[in-house]
């Protein structure tokens, strides 16, 4: 029990060292008002007790004081706020050009399927030294995707994405947990972060057996015939796609959006919520008739139909995946703790 | 009226206990003492039941793997003790105990302005309390006291309708109190009583009743649309059914947040006149601590989503949620500096009160300042959802909250029983708390950094959090011994102890210019108040006050 004992988390992607940072300042802070407060009222209980025949000295106020406990603990919060807010912010930001990853949870495990198509459960392959795009949804209830090591975490809502990301600095073998309570097996729905080497990564990668995501897209987006209106000329019923992803979007109501993930996941289940301008609404909902896989399938599609540099990286290369070569053994570093969880899904 | 007889009476006085015996005249009371008694009778029961699921929690994490008791039981054991010490214990626990016994008697009024209402929010209140315990019998609920969709409208198996109407009954039980406080507050005041002569403790409840008549519907309609959309399928929160479970999360944090308020503020209100009693002095900065209660009443209805960082609001509504959450962080600081700078140049007493609330100054500090680490976007991110957020809670809500419950229990014990009870004993449980409830939280601020999340009932696969969970559950068992001793010594004493005086602490404050136990209409006649609170220069320089005594 107690050779296992470790005070303060690993440390292993480049968010990591800035919550450390912060966290580090307001123990330091906290540390100094505690002390403050303690010592005041040790002192004066111990100074000021209670003897016979000396009367208490009656104090009504002063305002100099109650402005002084007032603006300076209110400038210590502001740059409190301040510093969380950039931290923050950088780590809800992703970087243009990340690896992407989509993940689905569902009572109780995770799915994760890499954009170069391999798929996971309750384990996560990274590479180390590359910014990583998780765009994530539920099956059923909220989840919340947890690394302590990379101190980051994302609610995994039903319904939507929500999107996080991370760049690991560290090879090694993290901890992946559900944050949100979601029943029975809450507790059970945790998984392992294998971060490898570059070359490692890319040996294991090598092992795709179906090809890309967007591929994998392609031939849904065929077979459910949404060829046939969203066609690549300005023929067709429904917009054209090729280029749209991330430019914004003129609504027939008048608003301008940016098609994102979200708005091309809801126009798949509720076409006629944002329609563009100059369509008529008449596309029929796919609710129900696509898995939430093969919404992220889709999804991936429709963004390796934008110009490369405009989404992520696993468009810009899928050339570089080589469909039926045997998977390399995987190599994990930096942990020696084992992965029982994890399970590659051929 | 019957205080005329109570003076010809020389052996035993008449008081509140002892005019009226039988079940039906406690029943059937309207006297704002009794109702007290009732409810310090109802919510001692729920404390023990919340406190026995919490011991049981502990045990099953003593070791990683879940050996103790199943899944299932373990989510509904941290559920039912989160409905139970919210709903059941805390937010009644200062306003409708000690609040409905003192805000009458502080102000010289007879009795609470409706008080009618007031014994019909008790039986609401227990309406509520048998619905939760026929719930927590038949097989119980595991959804967490949070109650998140779609997981409580259409994925739990357990009995969330039921506990969902139990908390919505129960929360008029609040309403009511919190309405009839500020009217009693407005209205009922004695001639001389000005706002700024007022008890610092009717100025923490009068905040306190604010949040409970404009925060309490909010999550009583959120539960109703929770039982609507379970039961009735109407899609309000789930996205299957066209609900948005963000809109359940910023309606229950709605009440939710300010709801800690609700336990806090009457807590800051106890500790302010033990302080001032036991240091034989004015409080300093009277106005400050009074507008800061009502800043943190205020300020804390804006600040709801710093619960949500991670749910999936935009960036930008987290950066305005985590500012106005520092808002509320400058009046309790106020607070905390007052407080100590009202010890300097006092006269300072260590009894049994006072020694909890040096306990509530300790562990509030540092549940506040840990408030500053989760209010901070950045750190949030990483320890929202993990022990982090329990340790700092509990140090809010049970080392601040409950500290000043136990603390004004032991002040105005002689007053509500007549009874004095054993000093000896009550600094030794003060301390045993302090001891206890810092062993167990404090590894759990640790824990939550390391990233252990909350509501795991089994973490073998993460041996290495074992020695603080160790420490957290050794500690819990010193805080239970803590928290029996003042049940038995209290009970102990209404049989034995010594009978208490009027006034055994010397301390100013209209209530204790009555008799002990006092008179159901609590003075003979109507006060008129010539002095300022917190007069203790002149109790002390052997000035009397000229407030009618009985007896």
């Amino acid at each position: 029990m107690f050779n296992n004992f470790p005070l303060w988390p690993d440390r292993a992607s480049s968010t990591a060292g800035n919550v450390d940072a912060l966290f580090i300042f307001l123990i330091i802070v906290s540390g100094m008002m505690t002390l403050l407060v303690f010592t005041a009222v040790i002192y004066f209980a111990a100074r000021f007790r209670h003897r016979k025949g000396v009367l208490a000295e009656q104090i009504e106020g002063s305002i100099p004081l109650e402005l002084t406990w007032t603006i300076i603990p209110l400038g210590v919060f502001m740059v409190i706020f301040l510093w969380g807010a950039v931290v923050y912010f950088n780590s809800r930001t992703p970087p243009r050009d990340s690896t992407e990853v989509y993940v689905v949870a569902k009572q109780w495990m995770w799915k994760l399927e890499h954009a170069e198509g391999q798929r996971e459960i309750n384990e996560l392959h990274v590479p180390v030294g590359r910014d990583v795009k998780l765009i994530m949804t539920s099956q059923d209830v909220i989840h919340s995707f947890f690394i302590p090591a990379f101190r980051m975490k994302q609610d995994v809502l039903p319904g939507r994405y929500t999107v996080a990301w991370f760049h690991a600095t560290k090879p090694g073998v993290y901890h992946l947990f559900c944050a949100e309570y979601c029943g029975t097996q809450h507790s059970g729905m945790i998984g392992d972060i294998v971060v490898m080497e570059p070359s490692q990564y890319e040996a294991w990668m090598s092992g795709s057996p179906s090809g890309p995501l967007s591929a994998t897209g392609e031939k849904i987006f065929a077979e459910l015939g949404c060829v046939t209106c969203h066609r690549t000329d300005t023929q067709g019923r429904g917009p054209n796609l090729q280029g749209m992803f991330g430019k914004p979007v003129q609504l027939q109501d008048g608003r301008t959006i940016t098609a994102d993930e979200n708005y091309v996941r809801e126009s798949i289940l509720d076409p006629g919520a944002k329609v563009v301008n100059g369509f008529k609404p008449v596309m029929p909902t796919f609710q129900g008739i696509v898995s939430e896989e093969q919404l992220n399938a889709l999804v991936a599609y429709v963004k390796s139909l934008a110009p490369a540099g405009q989404t992520g990286g696993q468009t810009a290369n899928p050339a570089t995946i080589a469909p039926g070569l045997n998977p390399a053994p995987v190599t994990t570093h930096g942990s020696s703790k084992g992965s029982p969880k994890g399970t590659k899904v051929q | 009226m019957s205080m005329a007889t109570a003076t010809v009476q020389p052996v035993e006085r008449e008081d509140y206990l002892n005019k009226h015996y039988g079940v039906g005249s406690w029943l059937l009371t309207t006297d704002h003492k009794r109702i007290a008694l009732l409810y310090l009778i109802s919510i001692t029961f729920f404390f023990f039941v919340g406190g026995f699921f919490a011991l049981l929690m502990r045990l099953e994490l003593l070791t990683p793997a879940g050996d103790l008791v199943q899944a299932d039981t373990y989510n509904k054991l941290f559920s039912m003790h989160g409905m139970v010490m919210v709903f059941f214990f805390l937010i009644p626990s200062i306003p409708a105990v000690l609040g409905n016994f003192l805000v009458p008697m502080m102000i010289g009024a007879k009795d609470l302005a409706f008080p009618k209402i007031n014994l019909l929010s008790w039986y609401l209140y227990i309406i509520g309390g048998v619905m939760m315990t026929h719930c927590i019998l038949t097989g119980g609920v595991d959804t967490g006291w949070t109650f998140y969709t779609p997981f409580s409208t259409a994925f739990s198996n357990s009995k969330v309708i039921e506990a969902g109407l139990a908390i919505f009954i129960n929360g008029f039980s609040s309403i009511l109190t919190g309405l009839n406080f500020v009217v009693t507050i407005h209205r009922m005041r004695a001639p001389g009583m000005t706002w700024s002569r007022l008890p610092l403790f009717i100025w923490a409840h009068y905040a306190t009743s604010i949040i409970q008549i404009l925060g309490t519907p909010v999550v009583a309609i959120t539960l109703v649309l929770v039982v609507a959309e379970r039961a009735l399928h109407l899609g309000i929160f789930d996205p299957k059914l066209g609900g948005d479970p963000l809109l359940f999360q910023h309606l229950f944090w709605f009440y939710s947040h300010p709801a800690v308020y609700i336990m806090i503020l009457p807590s800051m209100g106890v500790v302010t006149e033990v302080i001032a009693c036991f240091s034989r002095k004015r409080i300093f900065g009277y106005h400050f601590v009074a507008m800061s209660s009502v800043a943190i009443a205020v300020f804390g209805f804006l600040v709801w989503a710093h619960h949500m960082f991670v749910a999936g609001i935009s960036v930008y509504a987290a950066l305005v949620f985590s500012l106005l959450s520092y808002s509320v962080a400058v009046p309790s600081a106020v607070k905390v500096f007052n407080w100590t700078a009202t010890l300097y140049k006092g006269s300072i007493h260590y009894d049994a009160p006072m020694l909890y609330a040096f306990g509530f100054l300790g562990l509030f500090t540092i549940g506040g300042l840990t408030g500053l680490f989760l209010a901070a976007l950045g750190v949030d991110v990483h320890v929202t959802d993990t022990y982090f957020v329990i340790a700092h809670f509990h140090y809010i809500m049970v080392g601040g909250a409950l500290m000043g419950y136990l603390g004004g229990l032991h002040f105005w014990w002689p007053k509500i029983s007549g009874r004095l009870y054993p000093e000896g004993w009550a600094r030794l449980a003060a301390l045993i708390v302090f001891i206890g409830f810092n062993l167990t939280f404090f590894p759990q601020f640790v824990l939550g950094y390391l990233g252990m999340p909350r509501r795991y009932y089994d973490y073998s696969h993460m041996p290495e959090f074992q020695v603080l969970n160790v420490l957290s559950t050794a500690g819990s068992t010193i805080l239970g011994i803590g928290y029996l001793l003042p049940m038995i010594y209290f009970l102990w004493s209404m049989r034995y102890g010594k009978p208490a005086p009027d006034n055994p602490w010397n301390a100013a404050g209209l209530e204790w210019q009555t008799q002990s136990p006092p008179t159901t209409f609590n003075f003979v006649e109507e006060p008129v108040v010539t002095w300022e609170a917190y007069n203790y220069d002149e109790i002390d320089a052997g000035h009397k006050q000229e407030a009618p005594v009985v007896g």
